[in-house]
């Protein structure tokens, strides 16, 4: 049942977005949300669709799979969609009791859920193309500076990696400690949301417990492989700028650029 | 006992004295470990520990990285003693230890790149790592999974990862803390035959501490342990032989062992020295074709 959540997940490739630097594909994805918050009309969300739908495409990363992981999502869409939709005063076109849907409300509900959901599968597209450990590097490297101020970068970014690489593994816990309590009777589907929240302490708490377990044992076996920070450390694979990179960068600040033109256009 | 011989120049991890004690929780006397413990093991070896769930094998090889101090006594590996803080680094290095659950002894979600880590914390040059992580990957039969995340693996592969990642570091000795316990028998095979390979090929010296005995049967030197203290100490042969005191400690021997000293206890005379089935079960014909003749 967990099995499905695909958030944060890497599905390794050898297509030009795969081997983008990841500092690359980081600031892209930065740009890329200014410039979806900058859109305002149809144009604007046209072009960053278009954008989108070009990335998905030659990172050839199945639809079915970035649909999959916006369903956790989907209450949230709806939700944004339906408030826009009777909350936004405007020229009324259909009118039920107290409820009223203009022209405007029907426009936001629409661009809304274009937003969300771009944004969402934009910055998923991220970590879709791009190995944890890169991504890190990448993080590592762009806040590097920031180390001067004292910013403990090195360990933030160790500290994500690791949260990566055991999402699957707290997952397949998961599925077995539910499995393990439902044989035992527990009933996570019956009742009230309270109850049904009730019913997920018993997957909790031996779900932390076991988490502590594993980062003890982890810390243990990571000073056993001579970790001892981020001061003089190496790395497998150097990051290093190429000339798609350069055009990936270029071609990501004329989407800003033509998305800021729309926004001052109105369209 | 060539095995045996004290000589310094030959050993690999020289444990001296060794007083180690768990602190006491609150209410009870603390927990005391080893009092008084002499080991040494020598360059080279495979060398089996043996022993009952609580007996200081864990703590014993946490001791021989540096992961734990002795409070009292020392502990050398190579000349090195791991008191002294400023040789962490190249204790570790030369030591490296793989641990029960390969989960939780894996830090990346690439195969290659959970190899690189300890390499990278060595500060090696990226070019090196590279050679390292593909040589390493060989050895243990897993460079054709060098892309994969390792929660798509099995157990035995996972293990081998991990037992990579610490060759990597060119270690001179590699403690392994029951590393197939979790494992299933496709995948215990798996493990020790990689740990077998590294020993006679690349002259590893290895510490496999496990409660399979069938694993131990096939090290060099066994050593048999109760509550911190040595029971036992020599060659499978020599030690499996003494099956009433290793029951004594709770331990089983080989089950082939039992068979023939449960004959031997109704008058025959078998040797104790066959660990796999078809050894005893030779063993066993010969007899018949004795009886027969």
């Amino acid at each position: 049942m967990l099995k499905d959540v695909t958030l944060g997940q890497f599905f390794p490739g050898n297509t030009v977005i795969h081997r983008l630097d990841p500092r690359t594909k980081l600031i892209w994805t930065v740009l890329y949300i200014v410039a979806l918050f900058l859109a305002k009309g149809a144009a604007g969300y046209g072009m960053m669709l278009i954008v989108l739908l070009a990335v998905i495409a030659a990172s050839r990363i199945r639809l079915s799979v970035i649909l999959k992981s916006l369903k956790p999502l989907l209450l949230v869409i709806i939700l944004t969609a339906v408030l826009n939709l009777f909350y936004t005063s405007g020229e009324t076109l259909v009118s039920f009791w107290i409820f009223r849907i203009t022209r405007e409300g029907i426009r936001s509900a629409i661009f809304m859920v274009l937003r969300i959901s771009m944004l969402v599968t934009g910055t998923f597209m991220l970590t879709y193309t791009t190995s944890p450990i890169a991504l890190t590097d990448a993080l590592e490297n762009l806040f590097g500076p920031l180390k001067k101020l004292h910013v403990p970068v090195h360990e933030l970014a160790m500290m994500m990696c690791i949260a990566l690489r055991f999402i699957p593994t707290l997952i397949e816990e998961t599925d077995k400690i539910i499995a393990a309590q439902k044989a035992r009777g527990a009933d996570f589907e019956s009742g009230n949301l309270l109850a049904r929240a009730k019913a997920m302490v018993p997957i909790l708490v031996p779900l932390f417990i076991s988490a502590f377990r594993r980062a003890d044992e982890l810390a243990t076996a990571m000073e056993c492989r001579c970790y001892h920070g981020g001061e003089g450390r190496t790395r497998l694979h150097q990051l290093r700028y190429a000339r798609r990179d350069v055009l990936a960068l270029g071609l990501g600040t004329v989407v800003l650029a033509a998305a800021i033109v729309l926004r001052n256009y109105g369209l | 006992m060539e095995l045996r011989s004290e000589q310094n120049s030959n050993s690999a991890i020289r444990v001296e004295h060794l007083r180690y004690s768990y602190p006491a929780a609150e209410g009870q006397t603390e927990h005391v470990v080893f009092d008084n413990l002499d080991l040494t093991i020598e360059q080279g070896s495979f060398v089996a520990v043996l022993g009952h769930n609580g007996c200081g094998k864990s703590t014993l090889a946490k001791h021989f990285n540096a992961i734990l101090l002795p409070q009292g006594g020392s502990v050398h590996v190579w000349g090195m003693d791991t008191k002294n803080e400023a040789l962490l680094l190249e204790i570790r290095r030369c030591v490296g230890m793989v641990f029960q659950n390969p989960d939780n002894q894996i830090v990346s979600n690439v195969v290659e790149e959970d190899v690189a880590f300890a390499p990278e914390n060595l500060g090696v040059a990226p070019d090196e790592i590279r050679r390292r992580v593909d040589e390493a990957l060989r050895q243990v039969g897993m460079y054709d999974y060098r892309a994969y995340a390792p929660h798509l693996l099995s157990g035995g592969q996972k293990q081998r990862v991990a037992i990579a990642g610490v060759i990597a570091m060119r270690p001179k000795c590699i403690v392994l803390d029951e590393p197939t316990a979790m494992l299933d028998p496709q995948g215990r095979r798996e493990v020790i035959d990689t740990i077998e390979r590294l020993s006679r090929e690349q002259g590893i010296t290895i510490v496999l501490i496990t409660h399979h005995m069938k694993e131990a049967a096939r090290a060099q030197r066994v050593i048999a342990m109760r509550e911190g203290k040595i029971l036992a100490d020599g060659t499978p042969d020599e030690v499996f032989s003494q099956v009433e005191l290793l029951r004594s400690a709770g331990l089983a021997v080989p089950e082939t062992t039992e068979l023939l000293y449960t004959l031997n206890e109704a008058g025959c005379d078998f040797p104790l020295g066959a660990y796999s089935a078809e050894a005893c079960a030779g063993l066993l014909l010969d007899y018949i074709r004795d009886l027969r003749r």
